[in-house]
């Protein structure tokens, strides 16, 4: 066994050429064929690639889709979000655990299959939806978990479980899966008719700083989220000196509720590599990198394929065809479920092999980036805004939208409405007017911008989206009448704990005291201080934060708390005697009683409602 | 403590050890002749300093020391909180549990266990663990004050100075915030 495990890991590291950068790669595919990465296989790992020891237990130990101990043959994780969990996600979650006779985070005793949850997988529009292994399995029920079973149990092959394809290359033979686009409204700009190659051929017939220029003049802001000028970062990137440069691709798409990206992979991977490659082209990079989220790794192979494609059309390699040849290419970069990885930095330090924590900056990524050369980061969408500006020219595009905010935005709208699914509509567009085409009128509240967004009542409804107004991502959450507040709250509370990497105390701590206190509120043993408490404590992490998780951590309760107020109110009460009403006695000396067979001679005597 | 008509009665002060090590109290009296200065404008009720058990009425302030590791600590802080004005967490067993606080993450009946039955150093030929009427259930963890009760003002430091006691008690009786400059203020 060990010989064979020996074997197994040495050709595997030798794979990836014995490189300690593509530890990631290592790593998955270790996890990929033992089922985990044992202490005894880190050791090889180590030995092999000289990577340090507790570097490879710490990434090992940071992705939540690596394992020291060993996990099924088959894997089932099931979207454990708000959304799913306002589609039946308990139910789905019971009837699996009772099929399986297991609970969730265990494995069958025959070692076959194993339960768990996850944040967002990105399905947001067919929830509640799970993966087993890489397979997404969408619009789940009770009935639909049994036969997942029942299936497993009988092949043991998930891709069986997929018993018809969605649309589009959804149906793609390298695709194959039962996910739905569920494209509601086309737009002029991201999903207008393409002619391939085009746009490449415009910019390079241009000057890398015309292209530069175009970009600006279109006043492409980022897509990512922070809305950071395109233009502008391609310049600094090509006036950065370096040896190596590098285009970063970030479909890591990790926001709870955003699945824009993964319908932009699935239909136009060509322009998200075009994208790529004109950025390449412009800042002065031979090489691209397009991280994948694990999540999205049913896609892999189709995306090779097409990437292999461009190859052979000369749309990629040694000599990209056009006015002023270039060499570029593109690799895939898997990630191993971590949000934190979409941010910019963390994403390097996971294409360098190491665990997603966020880096200091400066210097920043354009200066200083993947192994030290200057590095573009840009999200799938604005690559996609990038290849049709070069395609139609920036004045085209930036007649869309409005003046600070030009262009399209592509929204995933997910939640209590008849439509959710993927909307582009021009920056500018009020909320309303998204729900109104998603048909989702009646919503008493909306979080834009997914957790780390803002949570808005239905007074706001009249707000836009654009940067300048309600700036998102893409992922807008309907929350229809009869919703509850504070389980929503807690909800992308517990995703942001579980998610933060753990480096700042603000944040790490932070994630975990609000979490707290928001139980305790719905609990109804909240007080009116409480409020002013969490307040503090969130701007607090706002200002003390090393990246944009701990900044952006306590929105969901800083918004809430202004836009729902009423709601936080009426559940909190004053103590008449400055008592907390968080302490229970009788919970707290309960263990006590049990040891000692004797009851508290304090607790139970207490004071009206505290027993 | 009748006071004569038109006499103003002085402020009284509370203070009490809960899970403490009687450390802070040190620092109390260390500020030294200066308690004569502060005997001329309050009034010690209930503390460890004159020995008083109990409340002899209401107090302008109360001074915690220690948090709460059992229900005794928990009836005896919310009695300071029923009597007193402003409550003072003085030191970081009361403001964040202190030294007591590291049985937290051990489970009560191991902490049990450790003490009185397989602790190297134990000697119990009964072999048995005290368990009397007399000695107050413990809780399941050790908690700050402001966990129990609502608290005024925080005091850190173990202990925190005399120097910042005194600025701190001169500044509420002055009924003026208390200006703790950064050198006095040591979380430890
Ligand atoms: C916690 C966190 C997660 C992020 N996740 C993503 C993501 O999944 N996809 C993405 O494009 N940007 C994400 N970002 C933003 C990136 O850091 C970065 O700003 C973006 O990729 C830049 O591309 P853009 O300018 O084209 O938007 C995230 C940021 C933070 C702080
Ligand atoms: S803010 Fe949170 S996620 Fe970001 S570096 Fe700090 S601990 Fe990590
Ligand atoms: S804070 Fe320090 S001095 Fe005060 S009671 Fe605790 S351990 Fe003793
Ligand atoms: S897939 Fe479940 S909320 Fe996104």
């Amino acid at each position: 066994m060990s010989e064979t495990l020996e074997s197994t890991v040495r050709r595997i590291c030798r794979s990836h050429g014995g490189d300690p950068t593509r530890l990631m790669d290592i790593a998955r595919d270790v996890q990929d064929r033992f089922g985990c990465v044992a202490p005894a296989a880190m050791d090889l790992i180590s030995r092999i690639t000289g990577a340090p020891r507790v570097e490879v237990e710490s990434l090992v130990s940071f992705y939540s889709f690596l394992s020291r101990s060993p996990k099924g043959q088959v894997v089932i994780r099931l979207c454990d979000d708000i959304i799913d969990r306002m589609h039946g996600y308990h139910r789905v979650a019971r009837a699996f655990s009772e099929e399986l006779g297991i609970g969730l985070g265990e494995t069958t005793a025959d070692g076959k299959i194993s339960l768990e949850r996850t944040a967002c997988i990105g399905l947001s529009d067919q929830a509640p939806a799970a993966l087993v292994n890489e397979v997404p399995v969408t619009e789940l029920s009770t009935d639909r978990a049994r036969e997942i079973v029942a299936g497993l149990r009988e092949h043991m092959d998930p891709r069986r479980l997929v018993t018809r394809s969605g649309d589009g290359q959804n149906a793609h033979p390298l695709v194959r899966a039962m996910v739905r686009n569920n494209l509601r409204q086309v737009g002029p700009l991201v999903f207008s008719e393409q002619v391939r190659g085009k746009a490449i051929s415009n910019a390079l017939a241009m000057s890398p700083a015309e292209v530069i220029r175009a970009v600006k003049n279109a006043r492409l802001r980022g897509r990512g989220g922070a809305g950071f000028p395109a233009g502008m970062k391609w310049e600094y990137a090509r006036a950065s000196t370096g040896e190596r440069k590098f285009v970063i691709g970030n479909a890591d798409e990790g926001e709870p509720g955003t699945f824009k990206d993964r319908v932009l992979l699935t239909e136009l991977p060509d322009r998200v590599f075009a994208g790529m490659t004109i950025a390449g082209y412009a800042i002065g990079a031979k090489e691209g990198i397009l991280y994948l989220r694990g999540e999205y790794a049913y896609l892999r192979p189709y995306l090779e394929a097409v990437l292999a494609q461009r190859r052979s059309d000369g749309l990629l390699g040694p000599k990209v065809a056009g006015k002023n040849p270039f060499a570029f290419d593109i690799r895939i970069q898997m990630g191993a479920g971590a949000y934190v990885c979409g941010e910019e930095s963390a994403l390097l330090e996971s294409c360098e092999g190491r665990r997603g924590d966020p880096r200091n900056r400066p210097p920043f990524p354009a200066q200083k980036g993947y192994l030290g050369g200057p590095t573009v980061v840009n999200n799938v969408e604005t690559l996609c805004c990038v290849t049709k500006i070069l395609e139609a020219g920036p004045a085209e595009f930036a007649q869309h939208g409005s003046t600070g905010s030009t262009g399209t935005k592509l929204l995933s709208v997910s939640g209590d409405c008849r439509l959710p699914g993927i909307y582009e509509v021009p920056f500018g567009t009020p909320l309303a007017e998204v729900l109104r085409l998603a048909q989702g009128e009646d919503a008493f509240a909306v979080q834009v911008g997914g957790p780390s967004g803002q949570l808005v009542s239905r007074t706001e409804f009249t707000r836009t989206i654009d940067y300048e107004n309600l700036a998102t991502g893409g992922s807008i959450m309907v929350f229809g009448p009869g919703r509850n507040l504070l389980e929503i709250v807690h909800a992308f509370l517990e995703f942001f704990a579980d998610e933060s990497c753990g480096y700042c105390t603000p944040c790490r701590a932070g994630t975990a005291f609000l979490l707290r206190m928001v139980e305790r509120i719905a609990a109804g043993r909240g007080e009116p201080a409480d409020l002013a408490r969490m307040e503090e404590l969130g701007l607090t992490m706002k200002a003390a934060s090393r990246c944009g998780l701990g900044q952006t951590a306590a929105n969901p309760v800083l918004t809430s708390l202004v836009n729902f107020r009423p709601v936080y109110d009426a559940l909190v009460k004053e103590d008449p005697e400055g008592f907390r009403r968080s302490f229970e006695l009788d919970k707290a000396v309960m263990e006590a009683e049990l040891l000692s067979g004797r009851r508290s001679k304090h607790a139970g005597i207490e004071k009206g409602g505290h027993r | 403590m009748s006071a004569r008509p038109g006499e103003r009665q002085k402020p009284k002060i509370a203070t009490v050890s809960l899970a403490g090590c009687f450390g802070c109290h040190m620092s109390i009296l260390d500020i030294d002749e200066r308690i004569l200065d502060l005997a001329k404008v309050v009034e010690f009720s209930r503390s460890p300093i004159n020995d008083l058990k109990k409340f002899d009425g209401r107090c302008a302030v109360g001074i915690v020391e220690g948090g709460c590791a059992n229900e005794e600590n928990v009836e005896v802080l919310r009695e300071f909180r029923r009597k007193c004005d402003i409550l003072v967490s003085l030191g970081d067993c009361a403001t964040m549990g202190g030294i007591p606080a590291l049985r937290n993450s051990i489970p009560l009946s191991e902490c049990l266990e450790t003490a009185y039955l397989d602790g190297p150093t134990v000697v119990n030929p009964l072999g048995r663990i005290p368990s009397d009427e007399e000695i107050p259930l413990l809780l399941d963890k050790v908690y700050p004050c402001h966990e129990i009760v609502k608290i005024d003002l925080f005091l850190p430091g173990c202990p925190p100075s005399a120097e910042a006691i005194f600025s701190a008690l001169t500044g509420i009786l002055g009924k003026s915030r208390p200006d703790l400059p950064y050198e006095l203020l040591k979380y430890d």
